[in-house]
């Protein structure tokens, strides 16, 4: 036991030694340091971790929770306690795992991948940062601590986005970033507030096993008052706030796929693997909370699903390749969250729910970590090897980069979900779980979604690797080592991941609440493997068809210009970026700041100057009197004493 | 015997510093300067170590919630015939300010090394407004404290008028005459509480033993606390801060808003609220309303403003708001967030100042539109101005976070209605900090390098901001010990409170 805490300790602390480490003592001069205290360190985490890992599933503990160690951090109050903890269970242990993996295999990549950038032991610094706040955030015990790293895994990653710090596009992106999703921390925040207010607890064990029935008495939220039972509800939905812009949701998503401005390495790692998938995983944690409240899983649904067919929409036409990635997370996120969402089914006003979702999504989080993450260093490796992001640049890299184009084999059928490639297994479990909670309308969008998926990813595959290369660039193309064998050691899991871990799941991957109320399920779905299956093969044909097949015309199809009105509303990511821009700067900053630095500067400003004014008059009429001329203070003497006795003479 | 010795000579050795120097030719500035760096110096020495052991002593006794429990206690009767005292002395509360003002005091010092024009005087101001500062924290005596908080206007007059920059005549005469308005609320106050107690005295603790009626403090309290307020600039009294913040010198700055405008909240809580918890009671719900101007107006002042030091100024009004709500709640979680939250914020923004001052004196311009770019050529600084930033932003693991999230758990404890409202308001203005910090931090360290030339600190300067910056680390990951001390000088005033 004390190995597995003497475990705990260096999975987490490892990449935050190798943070302090480089932010001390590399400098730009002995740069290649940096990166060897980051690969050696994280490899040890990630090994650590590994051994819990397979401590805990072979010990009997699965899936019991067990809090490793736990540092009272601060007391608020007497009952209301910060900790820091360890949290070792099914889904923060399967967290620990792929963050310490993917972790290792992104440090590793980057030491060739950034080998030319000035700024190099810089970009090891936060990278080791953001791994130790990305476990730190997954081991949390309780929402306090969740917090704590949840706004550190956002400041690495606004770091990291602006990595290239004299480019303006990435400097105002990654403002954008950090700013959107703190916009939905502030309700994550006030969440806190309210619930540490109610049931005056930060524990994610006491939060999942809330009985509402002892929650009487309201709260006062100034303009309203509602009942406690109502205030919890509002709390989860404020929490799930917090989720929604770290997981990008429709309509705060606009900051992902901007957020490609910075280093390909740190896309993959955070803008896809692991940071956002952080909403995700903060609804599963505290799942059993959530499952009191219907409106707030079907909220989650309804978000969930729009994101999904809405990102994967815009995917097909996109031609910078990160931002065709970027969209297809945003997708899969919404699948991850739909499948939490479709959990609660509501059968005449009694509300059950159906564990299956769960699951799935948590085991979608697994396998989408792995081909993702991979899929992002494939485009890191294209981009190197072309200088440019665009499809228009590429073409034809099949033989020139052979490693790299089996491993997008491997990468595109698994997020196709084409068997026996892991995202198959994942994404047939939602599908499963939309249609036996009978969500039909979620199941048939997602069954489309899925079809998109399939075509766009294609599409990207077809006009990167096959026909000819369409710019001169290609020509002397030479795949890197440094940068395949990566690659190739994430395209293990997603080949494999699926079947693997499927046999994990059902045995511990449930809600892991007792006083859930099961839905009793009535349709099996078994064709939907196969319908699922006939559909992809059908977008793969389709996508084959158009950018593939001999004679395809692919200039015209890469052509942008001459399309109908609402292929470019799509190309434009249906405008939400100006949108957003005229919002902020034309309402928020010229509008309201405005408005208020008029009020401080004129009406405020205004009112002191009328004051002083005042003041300098009644001075200056009362210097009037001291005149210095003798007759005129005579004069007032009299007259005030004749006053004075006519006053004294009256008979008050 | 030696730590009484060493505690008077924290307000002591600054006068004397002042009196040895004063001989000395004005040409010989580098001895004038070295001279007081040392005797800060040794300020900060006898803080930190008085500090250090009274924390270790105190938590092995359990508090008194009835009175404050002074250590190194001096006392001598000062005016007879008005029963004035000197009578200083000093507990948790004290201690860290006193900690916090001389941190602030050492690294205003050596960020003014360069400073052109006379010296002499100049530094031997820096001591007397630090010794002011002082003497506001560990007096007990509330005459003794209005004469150690007027001394303090008077010094932060000249220091404006002398040495500023820009419209300096016009801020320094804004703030100096703003201060005095509110000095002058305060004794009307003052001499009501000695009237009243009939015990000719102004010592704080035996006025503390007195339940003032009602009908002194329906008056008093309002004018009392609206009158330390303004130097802690709640609306409508913050006007004078942002000019007056601008047209300061770089270390004077640094100690207006890092430690004078904390003594204002600290004045309100340690006199208004401990004296006349009835009336506080009764008018802080609504006091509270004015706080929407402090933290969510004044955030966005500052993003439209394009001066860092107003941004910074805005930016400190929108967090001494916060303080002040942390009073308001009038909960005990509340009051030790105000307290944390005077540390941090006293802290981060004399690190804004001094990198703002840093910048200054090498592009002289403070206008964000004229910069971009310098995070390539001073590193030092840039990263020093991030962190603030962080701090300020409250980003976890930075003090900030722990001041802010004790405050707004804090205030959350108390139901009236516009207590919640204020409260729930200033957490979701948190995106706001975030939007000012990073955009006048993005315009001048990133994009395309706008000034080649310039260099990175030097030794003096990094030692000023690592002085800064470790404290900020240290409160912001290991707050337990000292928000669980500063809960013992809270104690009697929280006691005072519910009685």
């Amino acid at each position: 036991m004390n190995n597995i805490i003497l475990m705990s300790y260096l999975s987490l602390f490892l990449p935050f030694l190798a943070f302090l480490i480089n932010a001390l003592l590399f400098h730009s001069s002995r740069k290649k340091h940096a990166a060897y205290v980051s690969i050696v360190l994280s490899g040890f985490g990630f090994l650590s971790a590994l051994y819990i890992a397979v401590f805990y599933f072979q010990s009997g503990i699965a899936p019991g929770k067990l809090i490793l160690w736990e540092h009272l951090f601060l007391k608020f109050t007497d009952s209301l306690h910060a900790h820091f903890a360890f949290l070792l269970d099914p889904l923060s242990i399967m967290m620990v795992v792929v963050v310490s993996f993917i972790s290792f295999v992104v440090n590793l990549y980057s030491l060739t991948y950034m080998k030319d950038d000035p700024s190099f032991s810089r970009f090891f610094t936060f990278l080791s940062l953001f791994s130790f706040s990305m476990l730190g955030l997954v081991v949390a015990s309780n929402l306090f601590q969740m917090f704590f790293f949840w706004e550190l895994v956002g400041i690495s990653s606004y770091l990291l986005i602006g990595f290239w710090y004299q480019k303006p596009s990435a400097v105002k992106a990654s403002k954008q970033a950090f700013v959107l999703t703190r916009f939905a921390d502030s309700f994550f925040l006030l969440g806190i507030v309210l619930i540490s207010y109610i049931a005056s607890t930060f524990s994610f064990e006491t939060l999942n096993s809330l009985s509402l029935s002892h929650f009487s008495g309201s709260i006062n939220l100034g303009f309203i008052s509602i009942s406690k039972l109502q205030g919890l509800f509002l709390s989860s939905i404020l929490i799930f706030i917090g989720g929604w812009g770290k997981s990008a949701m429709f309509p705060m998503h606009i900051w992902l796929p901007n957020a490609m401005e910075g280093p390909t390495p740190v896309s993959s790692i955070i803008h896809s693997a692991t940071m956002v998938v952080a909403g995700v995983y903060l609804v599963a944690r505290l799942f059993p909370f959530f499952a009191l409240f219907p409106s707030t899983l079907h909220l989650i649904m309804v978000l969930g699903i729009i994101t999904a067919v809405f990102a994967a929409v815009i995917a097909i036409t996109q031609k910078d390749i990160k931002r065709i990635l970027a969209f297809s997370t945003l997708s899969q996120l919404g699948y991850m969250l739909f499948a939490l969402g479709v959990t609660s089914v509501v059968l005449q006003n009694e509300s059950f729910i159906h564990p299956l979702g769960y699951s799935a999504s948590i085991f979608h989080i697994f396998t989408h970590a792995f081909f993702k993450c991979m899929l992002f260093l494939i485009a890191g490796s294209l981009i190197h090897a072309v200088h440019s992001n665009s499809l228009e640049a590429m073409g034809g890299l099949k033989n020139k980069m052979p490693w790299t184009y089996a491993a997008a084999i491997i990468g595109v059928l698994a997020i196709s979900g084409l068997p026996p490639f892991s995202g198959f297994f994942s994404k047939d479990e939602i599908l499963i779980a939309a249609f036996q909670s009978e969500h039909f309308i979620v199941f048939a969008l997602a069954l489309v979604t899925s079809a998109l998926t399939a075509f766009y990813m294609f599409r990207f595959f077809f006009l990167a690797f096959h026909g000819k290369p369409r710019s001169n660039s290609t020509a002397n193309v030479k795949e890197s080592f440094g940068l395949s064998f990566p690659i190739l050691l994430l395209a293990i899991p997603s080949f494999l991941g699926g079947y693997a871990f499927k046999k994990l799941l059902f045995q511990y991957y449930g809600p892991g609440s007792n006083n859930l109320n099961v839905f009793e399920k009535s349709m099996q779905g078994d064709w939907i493997p196969f319908a699922s299956s006939f559909i992809v093969l059908v977008s793969i044909f389709l996508a084959w068809y158009f950018y593939a097949r001999p004679y395809a015309k692919i200039q015209k199809s890469l052509d942008s210009s001459n399309r109908p009105r609402f292929y470019k509303w799509i190309y434009h990511q249906f405008y939400f970026d100006e949108i957003y821009d005229a919002l902020v700067q034309q309402f928020l900053f010229k509008g309201i700041a405005q408005t208020i630095r008029f009020f401080e500067d004129y009406i405020i400003g205004g009112l002191l100057k009328l004051f002083l004014f005042v003041i300098q008059k009644l001075g200056s009429l009362v210097r009037e009197l001291q005149s210095g001329w003798t007759p005129f203070y005579l004069g007032l003497m009299i007259f005030g004493v004749l006053m004075w006795s006519l006053i004294a003479k009256l008979p008050i | 015997m030696l730590d009484l010795i060493l505690f008077n000579s924290i307000w002591v050795l600054p006068f004397l510093t002042v009196l040895f120097t004063l001989p000395i030719h004005s040409s010989k500035t580098s001895t004038i300067k070295g001279i007081h760096l040392v005797s800060a110096a040794f300020v900060l020495a006898i803080s930190l170590y008085l500090t250090i052991k009274v924390y270790l002593t105190a938590t092995l006794t359990t508090p008194d919630a009835s009175t404050f429990s002074l250590h190194f206690v001096t006392q001598h009767l000062w005016w007879k015939s008005i029963g004035a005292s000197f009578f200083i002395g000093a507990d948790a509360l004290s201690l860290v300010m006193v900690l916090l003002t001389a941190i602030v005091v050492f690294t205003g010092i050596l960020v003014s090394w360069s400073m052109q024009g006379n010296t002499k005087i100049f530094f031997a101001l820096i001591q007397i407004l630090g010794a002011s500062v002082y003497g506001v924290f560990i007096s007990f005596d509330l005459f003794l404290l209005f004469v150690f908080y007027e001394m303090e206007a008077l010094c932060m007059y000249l220091m404006i008028g002398g040495f500023g920059s820009g419209r300096k005549d016009y801020g320094g005469k804004k703030l100096s005459l703003t201060l005095a308005l509110g000095s002058s609320m305060v004794l009307a106050a003052l001499i009501g509480i000695y009237l009243e107690s009939g015990l000719n005295t102004w010592n704080l603790l035996e006025l503390g033993q007195v339940t003032f009626p009602m009908s002194l403090q329906i008056w008093a309290f309002p004018l009392l606390f609206m009158g330390f307020a303004v130097s802690g600039s709640l609306f409508p009294f913050h006007f004078w801060s942002p000019d007056g913040h601008s047209a300061a010198p770089t270390a004077v700055s640094m100690l207006a808003a890092g430690v004078m405008m904390k003594m204002g909240p600290y004045a309100c809580l340690r006199v208004a609220i401990y004296l006349m918890p009835e009336a506080a009671k009764m008018y802080l719900p609504y006091i509270v309303f004015l706080l929407i101007f402090n933290v969510i107006l004044s955030g966005f002042i500052a993003i439209r403003h394009k001066d860092l030091k107003y941004i910074t100024a805005y930016s400190s009004i929108s967090h001494l708001g916060l303080i002040f709500l942390g009073i308001a709640a009038m909960t005990f979680l509340g009051f030790r967030g105000a307290v944390l939250q005077m540390l941090s914020h006293g802290l981060l923004t004399a690190l804004f100042f001094a990198t703002i001052g840093m910048v200054y004196s090498r592009t002289h311009t403070r206008d964000i539109t004229q910069m971009s770019g310098l995070m390539k050529q001073i590193p030092f600084i840039g990263v020093a101005f991030v962190i603030a930033g962080f701090a300020c932003l409250g980003l976890p693991g930075l003090s900030g976070f722990i001041a802010e999230a004790s405050i707004f758990i804090g205030a959350f404890q108390n139901d009236s209605s516009w207590i919640r409202i204020v409260s729930i308001f200033a957490i979701l203005s948190i995106t706001i900090t975030a939007i000012y910090v990073l955009r006048s931090a993005n315009r001048f360290l990133s994009g395309p390098l706008s000034h080649p030339s310039i260099i990175d600190a030097n030794f003096k300067e990094k030692l000023s901001i690592i002085l800064l910056v470790i404290p900020l680390f240290f409160l912001g990951l290991f707050p337990s010990g000292i928000s669980e001390w500063i809960d013992s000088s809270l104690l009697p005033i929280y006691t005072h409170l519910m009685r």
